[in-house]
C-alpha cells in the first residue's frame, strides 16, 4: 500500500508530503515512547503517535519509517516540519485518536508489526 | 587491507539541551553504514544504541563529542561528555530507571530504555564516569558477535 492510500482514510491533513506517492507501507507501529519505538518498529512502517517536536523526524530516518501519523490534531512545531521536508518523511495529522487512527489503518489492511533489535 | 585500521573515522560535537538536531550523528552514521554496504541488521544495532547514547548527551549533560571508527569486521562508537555523570550505574542500567526531569519526558524521552538499549544492541559496552565531571561510553559492534562474548563493564 502506497503512503498516499491512507491520507483520505485518516481524514488527515498532510503537513509533509515527503514521497508520498512512491513509498510503500508495509506495517504499523503506535508508541509515545521514542526509546520504545526505535528500537520495535519495523522499516517500512506508518508510525501513529501524539508526540509533533522535530526528533519525531529523526526516529522515523532511524527506523526507515516512511510516514508519522499525529494524532489528536496535536500542534505542530514548524521545525519538525521543516526536518520531515529536508529527510522526506511524509508527516500527516488527523483529529482521530492514536486508537482510531490504528483502527481505521487496521481496516485498510495495515497491521501491527515488530521487529526485534 | 589492514584490517587493524580503521576505513572510516568521524568526530562530531553534541550540545546538550540541542533537541532539535538531536538523532542527526545517528542519522548520518546510518547514511555511511549503508553506504559501506553492512547488512541492515548490523546497521539497526549501531544505529539504535548510538541514537540511544546521543539523546542521553542531549538531555543530561551541557555537552560532548561523538567519534566513531569503522573496521571491516566492527564498528566503535565513543561518547564523551561533560555533564553530571552517573552515581550509580547498576541502577542506571535497569529498565525505567531514569532520572530525567518531567519536561523530557513529556516528550517520549527519558522512560529509562536508554542504557538497556545500548546494552542490548552492542556487543561490548563501557562506561566510565565521575560525579560532577562527565561520562565516556564505549560500545563495540561485531559483525560477526560470535567474535566477542556480550560483556558490560563499567
Amino acid at each position: 500500500m502506497k503512503v498516499s492510500d491512507i491520507v483520505k482514510p485518516l481524514e488527515a491533513e498532510v503537513l509533509c508530503e515527503g514521497d508520498l506517492n512512491n513509498s510503500e507501507i508495509t506495517g504499523g507501529y503506535c508508541s509515545d515512547l521514542l526509546s520504545d519505538c526505535i528500537a520495535n518498529a519495523s522499516e517500512g512502517s506508518v508510525w501513529v503517535t501524539i508526540h509533533s517536536h522535530p526528533n519525531i523526524i529523526a526516529v522515523a530516518v532511524l527506523v526507515g519509517m516512511p510516514c508519522i501519523v499525529i494524532s489528536n490534531f496535536q500542534e505542530v512545531d514548524p521545525q519538525t516540519i521543516e526536518k520531515a521536508k529536508k529527510e522526506k518523511v511524509t508527516l500527516l495529522r488527523t483529529s482521530l485518536t492514536s486508537y482510531q487512527a490504528v483502527e481505521v489503518l487496521t481496516k485498510i489492511g495495515i497491521h501491527g508489526t515488530k521487529k526485534h533489535a | 587491507m589492514n584490517p587493524h585500521q580503521p576505513h572510516i573515522e568521524i568526530k562530531k560535537e553534541i550540545t546538550g539541551g540541542d533537541f532539535s538536531t538531536a538523532g542527526g550523528i545517528s542519522s548520518e552514521l546510518k547514511n555511511i553504514l549503508q553506504q559501506a554496504g553492512l547488512p541492515p541488521q548490523f546497521i539497526r544495532r549501531v544505529v539504535i544504541a548510538t541514537y540511544e547514547a546521543e539523546m542521553n548527551v542531549v538531555i543530561h549533560a551541557y555537552r560532548g563529542t561523538f567519534s566513531t571508527s569503522i573496521y571491516p569486521d566492527h564498528v566503535q562508537v565513543v561518547l564523551e561528555d561533560e555533564g553530571p555523570g552517573i552515581p550509580d550505574v547498576d541502577l542506571a542500567f535497569q529498565e525505567g530507571f531514569s532520572t530525567a526531569p518531567a519536561h523530557i519526558r513529556e516528550m517520549g524521552f527519558g522512560a529509562g530504555y536508554g542504557l538497556s538499549n545500548m546494552k542490548k544492541c552492542s556487543n561490548q559496552i563501557d562506561i566510565q564516569t565521575q560525579v560532577g565531571k562527565g561520562t565516556k561510553v564505549m560500545m563495540t559492534f561485531w559483525l560477526d558477535p560470535s567474535q566477542v562474548k556480550s560483556s558490560v563493564s563499567v
